[in-house]
């Protein structure tokens, strides 16, 4: 359950933002999380109510955007779709592919009152 | 507007590891001060990591001051092997945590005391999934993977072997009595990590230990070579 040490990580931030935009409530919150990488969005979610209590953020909406895969496949020159990390290009069917997107973990904007 | 809810989207892009990078840096220069070169050792729980750690103080404690980091749910077992070895351990209990985090290491640095040009040994807990996200101020992450486990699991475990830059494939004394396919094994882990290093090991025989205490050296002398020294 490394899910629940980034909620605190993201509870953190949020009251980081508080004190700086001055804010005493948040709606939502707009988290990127890549489909590649090892988080897993139910469980972030579940993490994110209980960690939130107490907080700023408390009752807040975690929003989870799944950003897809994606890589620059160097020998077709252009960037193509990944369904897994170091996976093959889909049209060349080669290795040599560098992944460009997939692996995010991070708060993107916050709705707050 | 006073007494008027207004509702504001503010937009902060920020990554949700930062606190804990910010720590791991905190952790690096630390340990470039006294030229420490820090591995984080990561498989999952019976690969023979602890074994595997006491083998090698026992043969490289003449060259090199060695402390240990052990990280583990429970109990001070492994901390107590370590310092039968004669290194100084020091035992971060993670209670529910799956991995070591950088904060717990700045903790565990202020307790243990580091001699010039030594070695650090963070043995992570027991988990081939959590401690892969999480930097702990090492120079590198190595992977502890044994022939009694799937030689697919590297690629089960993509991201814990994409981190590593080395990975140990122990109890290799034991592949007579198994259907394990080493070149497999290895293939799988390169095709997740192109740049990985790889090794078959016996902490229990000492083959292919040399190697590995190779790999070591060379690595310990870049981090000795680079110290920031306060007197210096």
């Amino acid at each position: 359950m490394h899910e629940m040490s980034l909620c605190e990580g993201i509870v953190d931030l949020i009251a980081e933002e508080a004190r700086r935009h001055g804010f005493a409530r948040v709606k939502s919150v707009m988290v990127d999380v890549g489909v590649l990488g090892h988080v897993d969005p139910q469980a972030l979610a579940f993490g994110f109510d209980v960690v939130s209590r107490g907080t700023v953020a408390e009752g807040a909406r975690l929003v989870i955007e799944q950003i897809p895969g994606a890589g620059w496949c160097m020998d077709c020159a252009k960037t193509v779709p990944l369904a897994e990390r170091f996976g093959a290009c889909p049209e060349c069917g080669q290795h040599h592919v560098q992944m460009t997107a997939g692996d995010e973990l991070k708060v993107r904007e916050l709705e707050v009152e | 507007m006073a007494g008027l809810s207004q509702t504001r989207i503010i937009e902060i892009e920020r990554d949700i590891l930062s606190k804990n990078n910010g720590f791991a840096r905190t952790n690096r220069d630390r340990l470039k001060q006294t030229g420490t070169l820090a591995l984080n050792l990561m498989s999952s729980p019976g690969s023979g990591k602890t074994t595997l750690l006491c083998r090698t103080i026992n043969d490289l404690k003449a060259k090199f001051p060695v402390a240990v980091i052990e990280g583990d749910q429970q109990t001070s077992n492994d901390a107590d092997r370590i310092r039968a070895t004669g290194a100084r351990a020091i035992q971060v209990n993670t209670g529910k945590g799956c991995h070591l985090e950088a904060l717990m290491i700045g903790h565990a640095l202020d307790a243990l005391p580091l001699d010039n040009g030594g070695l650090l040994f963070i043995e992570n807990v027991g988990n081939l999934v959590c401690p892969a996200g999480f930097d702990l101020g090492e120079a590198h992450k190595v992977v502890v993977l044994s022939v009694t486990e799937g030689e697919d699991k590297p690629l089960k475990y993509p991201d814990m072997f994409a981190a590593a830059d080395l990975m140990l494939l122990n109890k290799s004394d034991l592949l007579p009595h198994l259907r394990f396919d080493v070149g497999a094994c290895l293939a799988a882990a390169i095709k997740v990590n192109p740049h990985i290093q790889t090794l078959v090991v016996s902490a229990e025989t000492g083959e292919g230990m040399a190697a590995f205490y190779a790999w070591i050296e060379a690595r310990a002398s870049v981090s000795r070579a680079s110290a920031v020294r306060s007197d210096g």
